[in-house]
């Protein structure tokens, strides 16, 4: 049995998988229902001056017959009172002493209320809080959220409102609605903050209703642009984590959130720089009972490559991933596509996907199941790899073309060239 | 005889494994319901959706861990339960399509425990301490050993025969289910510590001996042999036990029981689809079951009719075997048309003989597939209660009316119900029960 446990910008839990903030955390009920499950925290539903809700709030994008690929939503910050919600947390970390319980917070930006609210959050017992820079929606509308995680200067302001009131660990979340999330996130640091969490949703309008052309999700025959989240959103997530991770400028740890449906997330999360992570669609989705196959899949996943611990698996392939200017250009690696004719059932999607998407070096061979490489024209897209449905029966084989050369290194030889 | 676990090619296993393609597309049909209709239509009540889940993210290891904590027995269940009656029959996606076919999904899982290794199980919670002698080492027994073992008692286990797993390891056709399979289950027992003592019979006196220097005892002996039709003609040679005829199968002696051209299996459960199936298979030209009722009121289930009757395997309804007919050898049997007195669905309407429409059947082996016997004489020996053919057991311990000793499995003899899951449960049940009465027993 792996470790599991972690200890997070000082905070502790016994592993880390946390409730991301949302419908899952708005109550006492819901987050010790959770923790009983086998969570290792949770992150309660933004607290705020109470808010009023629409309705409906929520849009899915299904794909190819599975539900909630993607979820969108325009649901704004807790809608309950403060001190309900304050003393329902002091309960759960009463009766939970050894789980997580960070509270998400959002408020405008006046310091004295920040220092007062920090201080009624602190007297609960909470072991850390998170600032809500994130919401796309809504509150964005209002001078908060989003608003504030797209503007540096505001980050690094109410980031040190916070940080300067507080006694325990301040996480900052950040929104994905940015053009280089490394802008945020250095000044968060630059605020004091102990931790970054991300990403929060992402702006999206989910469709339109083809027979009635309202907006889904539709608020009485009106839409507005939601946050969406679930599996689709995780290729952001990992990009803006492992950006922040290799960014020598932001010097602390980083909780991963986005599209953490499956112990294979959460591995690719781990190994992306998160040391805490943080699920939201995927529990809405199915319960907070996925706790259990998270749990076994990644302590399978840890014994089986003989670490003991998860806090070893973080930011292991973070330096993999860099500039495209230190990648190896063509003439000097490149993979080339061979097909396993062994393998072959005959679809033909490589021939075509490569005759008119990439670049005509797939040919059929009369009599023959299997079309063929010609490997000389292959430029090594993975096109054809992508599309074949038979696991393993294209490989993209990789070639040693010639001395080690990236762009940056070209660049350097043309300069100092005679 | 050590069993051979190679079998000819006409016994192998029938149904394929499914491909890891066919694994992933079908675990994705799986809608992971919550507290799904098929948990608990399964006897052992299996995390089907979990463990289908685990496939879906390719952590199979934690999938055989998911069957095996609820299932000792979760690689024969995958390839011999009923599942259209149990999980799969009660799957939601029978509303919208055609359900999740949990049972070759299981083999996924199964399959992998048996080639990569089994998983190490969750312990169970330890309440108390003791010894526990089981008899009789099929499913139920094995279904008991390993709840009681997994709760940190010792377990010794005798069987009078040479290898455990009862009639999945000599009563189950191969080609349905291999012998390899019953016995990697057997020692999976093994390695969670059981102590067997196989080839051991074990008597009345000798359970009483047992209860001296056990703190309780689960009997879990099964059923006897296939009852006798009470006809002139039956010990002519040719004239088989249906289950001495598939055994023979099994452990690997082909040669054993004869059975020329033309074969006539009496009775029409499974059994006898299994006797007709395994008589084709050694060479039968023409195989025939003979039932004295109709095909309604067969209890066979669906897919084993199936089965027969795709590998070219005869019914004959209404007739019931009068006299087997032969000198030395059987040569024919005279059989005589039926009516029942009542609906024709029902098995116990009793049966009439229509007068004059006697018939004769040349053939060249019969066998006999017509149930199993009881085992009253060892309960009565006991002093243990009967009632309508079987022992009597508290219905939430398994208790027989002597204290310690308790029954579980086919012995309790309900008739048309027994399954290797069922007889899994109850050995989880009793074992639970044990459980509780000696962690009693610790804590005074
Ligand atoms: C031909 C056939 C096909 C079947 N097909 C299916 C199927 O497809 N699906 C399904 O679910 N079920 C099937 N069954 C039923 C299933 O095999 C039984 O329900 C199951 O094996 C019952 O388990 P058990 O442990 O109670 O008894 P058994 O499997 O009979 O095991 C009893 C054990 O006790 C031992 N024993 C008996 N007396 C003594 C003694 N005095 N001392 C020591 N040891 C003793 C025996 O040697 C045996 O090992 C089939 C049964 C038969 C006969
Ligand atoms: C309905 C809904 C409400 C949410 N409310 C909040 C919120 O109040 N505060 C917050 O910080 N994030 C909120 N989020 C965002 C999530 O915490 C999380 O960052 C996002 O959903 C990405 O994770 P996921 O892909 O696992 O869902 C909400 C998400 C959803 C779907
Ligand atoms: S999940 Fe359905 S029932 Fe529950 S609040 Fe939402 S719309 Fe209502």
């Amino acid at each position: 049995m792996a470790d599991l446990s972690i200890n997070f910008a000082g905070i502790r839990a016994p592993n880390p998988f946390w409730l991301a903030s949302g419908p899952l955390t708005n109550t006492a009920y819901q987050v010790m229902k959770a923790f009983d499950e086998g969570w290792g925290g949770a992150v309660w539903k933004t607290v705020g001056e109470p808010i009023i809700n629409v309705s409906s709030r929520l849009g899915s994008l299904d794909y190819g017959g599975r539900r909630m690929m993607g979820l969108n939503n325009i649901e704004l910050i807790s809608d309950r009172p403060i001190e309900e919600n304050l003393a329902e947390i002091r309960e759960v970390k009463r009766r939970y002493p050894h789980h997580a319980v960070i509270v998400s917070m959002m408020f405008e930006a006046n310091p004295a209320v920040w220092r007062d609210m920090v201080h009624r959050v602190e007297d609960t017992g909470a072991d850390g809080i998170e600032l809500n820079f994130g919401c796309p929606h809504g509150m964005s509308e209002r001078g908060m959220g989003s608003v504030v995680g797209q503007v540096p200067e505001y980050t690094e302001r109410i980031t040190r409102y916070a940080v300067e009131a507080a006694s325990i660990p301040v996480i900052v979340k950040l929104t994905p609605n940015v053009t280089d999330i490394r802008a945020p996130g250095r000044a968060a640091v630059a605020g004091g903050a102990h931790a970054l969490s991300l990403i929060n949703t992402i702006n999206s309008v989910m469709g339109v209703d083809l027979d009635t052309w309202r907006p889904i999700p539709d608020v009485d025959g009106r839409g507005s642009h939601g946050g969406y989240c679930g599996p689709a959103v995780k290729p952001i997530a990992l990009h803006m984590l492992s950006s922040l991770y290799n960014d020598p400028r932001v010097t602390v740890p980083l909780c991963g959130i986005g599209g953490i449906e499956t112990w294979r997330d959460a591995a690719e999360f781990l190994l992306l720089g998160a040391g805490v992570l943080q699920v939201c669609t995927a529990a809405m989705h199915y319960g907070f009972r996925i706790i259990h196959e998270l749990t076994e899949g990644l302590n399978d996943y840890l014994d089986q490559r003989g670490i003991a611990r998860v806090e070893d698996l973080v930011g292991q392939a973070a330096p993999r991933i860099g500039d495209w200017n230190d990648l190896r250009l063509s003439y000097s690696f490149q993979v080339v596509a061979r097909i396993h004719a062994d393998q072959c059932i005959g679809c033909n999607l490589c021939y075509i996907a490569c005759d008119d998407g990439a670049h005509q070096c797939i040919e059929r061979v009369p009599g023959e199941t299997a079309p063929r490489v010609r490997e000389e024209d292959c430029v090594g897209c993975n096109l054809c790899s992508l599309v074949c449905p038979v696991p393993g029966c294209i490989e993209m084989v990789p070639m040693e073309k010639g001395p080690v050369e990236t762009w940056r290194m070209r660049e350097r030889r043309l300069k100092t060239a005679p | 005889m050590a069993i051979p676990v190679d079998q000819p090619p006409q016994f192998a296993e029938v149904v394929p494994p499914l491909t890891p393609r066919e694994a992933e597309e079908e675990a994705l049909r799986c809608y992971y319901c919550y507290d799904a209709p098929c948990i608990k239509a399964c006897p052992t009540n299996i995390d089907i959706p979990r463990f289908i889940h685990h496939i879906v993210t390719g952590d199979l290891k934690a999938s055989a861990r998911t069957i095996l904590d609820a299932n000792i027995l979760g690689a024969t269940c995958a390839r011999i339960c009923p599942t259209e009656a149990l999980c799969e029959g009660h799957c939601v996606r029978t509303h919208d399509s055609r359900p999740v076919s949990i049972g070759r999904l299981q083999r996924v899982a199964m399959d992998y425990a048996m080639t990569q290794g089994v998983p190490a199980l969750p312990p169970r919670p330890r309440h108390g301490s003791g010894r526990v002698a089981i008899v009789g080492a099929g499913p139920a027994g094995l279904g008991a050993a390993a709840e009681l073992l997994r709760a940190g008692y010792q377990v010794e286990i005798f069987d009078r025969r040479e290898e455990g797993g009862g009639l999945d390891t000599y009563g189950i056709v191969s080609y349905r289910e291999p012998v390899a399979v019953s016995l990697f289950e057997v020692n999976m027992v093994r390695q969670l510590g059981a102590k067997m003592h196989l080839g051991e019979t074990v008597d009345a006196p000798r359970i009483r001996a047992l209860q001296r220097d056990f703190d309780a005892v689960i009997v879990a002996v099964g059923l006897g042999k296939v009852p006798r039709l009470a006809i002139p003609g039956e010990d002519l040679a040719g004239v088989y036990d249906a289950l001495d005829f598939i055994e023979a199968t099994k452990v690997g002696d082909f040669g054993a029981f004869p059975v020329g051209e033309r074969v006539a299996v009496i009775g029409a459960g499974n059994t006898a689809v299994d006797a007709a199936t395994c008589a084709k298979r050694l060479g039968a030209s023409e195989v025939t079951i003979f039932y004295r009722r109709g095909e309604e009121a067969m209890s066979a289930y669906r897919y084993e009719y199936e089965f027969a009757k795709q590998d070219g395997i005869r019914y004959q309804w209404w007739a019931q075997p009068v006299a087997i007919l032969g000198t030395q050898r059987v040569n024919a049997v005279r059989f005589s048309r039926t009516r029942v007195d009542g609906p024709v669905t029902s098995r116990s309407a009793p049966v009439q003989l229509v007068e004059g429409s006697e018939w004769t059947v040349p053939v060249d082996t019969v066998i006999r597939a017509v149930g199993q016997e009881k085992t009253l004489e060892l309960w009565s020996a006991l002093g243990c209660r009967v009632a309508d053919g079987r022992v009597v057991v508290d219905p939430e311990t398994y208790e027989t009316s002597v204290a310690g000793i308790f029954a579980v499995g086919d012995c309790l003899a309900r008739p048309g119900e027994a399954t290797v899951v069922q007889a899994v449960e109850d050995g989880k049940r009793a074992a639970r029960a044990i459980d509780r009465m000696l962690s009693e027993k610790s804590a005074r």
